[in-house]
């Protein structure tokens, strides 16, 4: 049995404590927002928050997460903003649509997650800080477009 | 713009209220199946690409996929602009897999005045299929969905629709046509003040004859069309709820975990499953033939109980192929076998005979994955004499006919669910069929959904490649440099004619294709054959550019004289990138261009060398000619996402072949251009006005020999062999500053 805090909810799964978070997230409660592109902690698709850090799921046991704070794209938002209402969207979703910055939109919950995870450590992260952070693999090309959303949301 | 009127008929309907538009499918029966399929409260239609109902919505049927090229968005765009439709009432929705949907139907029967789009003809000929059976497809690929399904479909039953409720309305008001104007879903009567709106207007309207010509309009008419439009997937892409293949969940359902023979073409001999039947959740361990596959009741459960499967392939000729014997295959063809006809002109051997100086070089490519960011999936529930399909494809008009056949089903006894795709480039087209074939065998054994998920390690290991090919190229120089002959000899198959032909204004020129056949299995690759042969061609004419002392701009430029549209984004390119500029410190400008799709691509790639002797990429500034554009911005995401495809598989894309088998395993072995190797790209769009060319391709293939051109000026090496992850460099500063 583990425990899981997600999206402020705690979950009780019957799930051997190595399985990766992320199987337990998309397999066993259908939050399949959280992506699964490599299974081994390479391309960040299947980014999640824990406690506002990043973590690539694929590669994190359930034991090792259980009691903290987990996020996950569809709880983003509503962690981020002080005043949630639903289907509001914080100021990286938000920016990411002003930029029409997907394509497929595959690598997208997880570059959101890290994105955002990135600018609440770090309000004003210089290129080579978003390059050292930022390295999830989208392979529809998006990065200009995420940089510049990126920046926007710097200058905003 | 008057589109004539050929099999396709337009049709309406006049079913429970509302008006719907498309063309009619040619069979009679298939009206019934679209009324029975589509009814659906107030509003029904047959085979439409849009229908307007009484509340004054439009719906827009979009028969391609989305799989971040943007083309709901820009084909409900067609439409809606000839509807003179307001946005805002706007819907689009995926039309369902059915043949009335079918595009292939679109290009044939417009065959006469475009031909069969080239990236069809592979396929044709891969399955030996009669070119009336294409009909079957529902394609997304060839950057073809605006070209044929946007102008030939959506424009046109956009313009008939708007012509259908003017027509009515004029009828009510007792005015002539020519007095009625429309915008905004609107019908308006100025003299009178008179107005209606189309759903007031749509009952009515069903009830007329289609036009036989609906009149489109001109460009300077647009008023939706040429602008920047948000796409309408992408608010579901940045709150986790769009829905792909790979997402779809039920409380009963299995997930299967799959090896494949490593070795291509090879059977399965034996498997010993005892200790994986122990696992925790473990149901089944299937026997396929070429492969074994575990169910779960979690798809990690599946994976790690496959790992303790022990099985035995069965022993090949091809266990002990490298990509070093490959090479040397390809070699001994080339020497031996004068191949078949790509391209002659003139007479290009007797003119190197004459020639005083012949220069030779020999370029080569690897074989390269697709590698969607979305692992190849695909869910199956067979129950009852059915099956529900859920799998992200680029044709699922296909994939109910391929789950049909394996199954044994009636293909209208197969429903594919639609889903966005986590990337296509190729992979995801119909003969691409091995994910398909084993979750339908894998789901056959079970009375509840089973997904079976290939995990990245397969889908490295178990694609259809871009092919790798050898190309070797002679040309013949006179006495004051001029190029007299160019002679190209290239390991096949051809799947994009074309490809390895030159713009360039050489009067000799033999280009013939010699046998590369190989057991490992290729596909089209997002721009096909024109991502090899644009690296080999257009960085062999940029070494006939230096040796002939020339800027090689200036000599592409020359050698295009025929060719205006290449000059013009060539130029279009240089001024954008500050070509002929004074550039910082060891750092150089590369060019290439390369028509494909129907649009015409120039790059220009600022470079430098790191400290690590790599090539660096600062920026690439792209100028492409696609005729004109539907949406700029998704047109400028397009050839953004095409430059990073092509330069991740110029930097370091490869497939190696060791053992008969794929050496590559997962993304760290298989890298790709992430955020601090992605450059800035400036993208410049140029409205020559000419037919519409695709965007989702034309701007992968200069990419490579632009980088590789740029190199050379720095450090004096000619790349002939990619990927550049291969080579070291060392900056040589005199050439840098040439
Ligand atoms: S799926 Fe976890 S990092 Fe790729
Ligand atoms: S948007 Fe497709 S992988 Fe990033």
């Amino acid at each position: 049995m583990a425990t899981l805090k997600i999206n402020g909810t705690q979950h009780t799964l019957d799930v051997e404590p190595e399985m990766p978070l992320l199987w337990a997230l998309r397999d066993e409660l259908g939050l399949t927002g959280t992506k699964f592109g490599c299974g081994v902690g390479s391309c960040g698709a299947c980014t999640v928050q824990v406690n506002g850090n990043p973590v690539r799921s694929c590669v994190m046991p359930v034991s090792a997460v259980e009691g903290q704070e987990i996020t996950t794209i569809e709880g983003l938002a509503e962690s981020s903003l002080a005043h949630y209402e639903p289907g509001d969207l914080n100021a990286v979703q938000t920016a990411w649509i002003d930029h029409q910055v997907p394509q497929c939109g595959y690598c997208q919950s997880g570059m959101i997650m890290a994105v955002s995870s990135l600018l609440a450590a770090n309000p004003n992260p210089s290129d080579a800080e978003i390059d050292a952070s930022i390295n999830n693999v989208c392979r529809c090309g998006s990065y200009p477009r995420v940089r510049k959303a990126i920046r926007a949301i710097i200058n905003a | 713009m008057k589109i004539s009127r050929r099999r396709f008929i337009l049709s309406s309907a006049l079913v429970g209220g509302g008006l719907a538009i498309g063309y009619a499918a040619t069979r009679p029966s298939d009206h019934r199946i679209a009324n029975d399929t589509l009814a659906e409260g107030s509003a029904r239609y047959l085979t439409s690409f849009l229908k307007i109902d009484t509340y004054n919505k439009v719906t827009v049927y979009v028969n391609h996929s989305e799989m971040g090229q943007g083309s709901h968005t820009a084909l409900a765009m067609m439409a809606a602009d000839e509807l003179d439709a307001a946005w805002e009432q706007v819907r689009i929705e995926q039309a369902p897999a059915t043949d009335l949907y079918a595009t292939g139907d679109m290009a044939i029967g417009f065959a006469g005045e475009f031909g069969v789009p080239s990236f069809l003809m592979p396929l044709v000929k891969a399955s030996a299929m009669k070119i009336a059976q294409i009909g079957n497809l529902q394609t997304t690929g060839g950057s073809a969905s605006i070209r044929f399904t946007g102008q030939l479909g959506m424009r046109v039953a956009g313009a008939a629709a708007r012509a259908m409720l003017i027509q009515c309305a004029a009828e009510r008001w007792g005015v002539p046509t020519d007095e009625c104007t429309t915008a905004l879903s609107y019908v308006h009567h100025n003299a009178s003040g008179q107005s209606l709106s189309y759903g007031e207007l749509a009952d009515a309207a069903a009830g007329l004859e289609p036009p036989e010509a609906p009149i489109l309009k001109q460009r300077t008419q647009f008023n939706i069309m040429g602008k920047a439009m948000s796409r309408v997937d992408i608010p579901a892409k940045v709150d986790g709820s769009a829905f792909y293949g790979l997402d779809y969940n039920s409380d009963d359902m299995l997930f299967a975990a799959i090896r494949l023979a490593p070795v291509f073409g090879t059977k399965l001999v034996s498997v010993d499953a005892t200790e994986a039947l122990e696992r925790r959740g473990v149901k089944k361990v299937i026997e396929l033939g070429d492969s074994v596959a575990v169910v779960a009741d979690n798809y990690w459960r599946a994976k790690e109980a496959l790992k303790v499967v022990a099985a035995k392939f069965e022993r090949s000729d091809n266990d002990s192929v490298s990509s070093a014997d490959i090479a040397a295959r390809f070699d001994e063809e080339l020497a031996r076998s004068e191949g078949s006809k790509d391209f002659e002109a003139g007479d290009a051997e007797a003119k190197l005979t004459q020639a005083s100086e012949i220069i030779k070089a020999s370029y080569s490519v690897p074989y390269l994955a697709h590698a969607p960011m979305e692992p190849m999936n695909c869910t199956v529930h067979i129950q009852n004499g059915r099956a529900d399909v859920w799998t992200s494809t680029q044709d699922p008009l296909a994939v109910r006919g391929r789950v049909a056949s394996v199954a044994g089903l009636n293909e209208r006894a197969v429903t594919h669910h639609p889903s966005y795709l986590g990337g296509g480039f190729g992979r995801r087209l119909p003969f691409n069929w091995n994910v398909i074939d084993h979750a339908t065998k894998i789901a056959m054994q079970f009375s509840v959904p089973v997904k079976t998920v290939f995990s990245r390690e397969d889908d490295l290991q178990q694609d259809y490649y871009r092919p790798a090919v050898t190309s070797n190229f002679k040309a013949g120089l006179d006495a004051n440099g001029n190029i007299l002959a160019w002679h190209n000899r290239y390991t096949g198959p051809i799947q994009t004619p074309g490809a390895a032909h030159i713009p360039y204004a050489i009067d000799h020129q033999s280009i013939r294709v010699v046998n590369g056949d190989t057991h490992v299995p290729i596909a089209a690759w997002r721009s096909v054959d024109h991502s090899q042969q644009t690296f080999f061609t257009e960085s062999f004419i940029d070494e006939l550019a230096h040796r002939a002392g020339t800027n090689p701009f200036h000599f592409r430029l020359e050698l295009l004289h025929k060719h205006p549209r290449h000059q013009k984004v060539l130029e279009a390119a240089a001024e954008a990138a500050g070509y002929g500029r004074n550039l910082a410190e060891g750092r150089a400008l590369g060019i290439a261009v390369q028509e494909s799709f129907g649009s015409i691509c120039a790059e220009i790639a600022e470079v430098s060398i790191g400290p690590d002797g790599k090539p660096v990429v600062h920026k690439v500034t792209a100028a492409i000619d696609c005729g004109w554009v539907v949406n700029p911005d998704t047109a400028k995401a397009q050839v953004e996402s095409g430059v990073i495809f092509g330069l991740t598989a110029a930097m370091y894309g490869e497939i190696t072949i060791k053992e008969g088998r794929v050496s590559q395993n997962n993304f760290p072995d298989y890298e790709m251009v992430r955020m601090a190797t992605s450059p800035e790209i400036d993208v410049h769009l140029i409205e020559s006005g000419a037919s519409l060319g695709g965007l989702g391709e034309p701007a992968t293939p200069p990419i490579a020999a632009a980088v590789t051109n740029a190199v050379y000026i720095l450090t004096g090496q000619r790349i002939r062999e990619l990927p550049l992850s291969k080579h070291n460099f060392v900056q040589n500063s005199t050439l840098a500053k040439a």
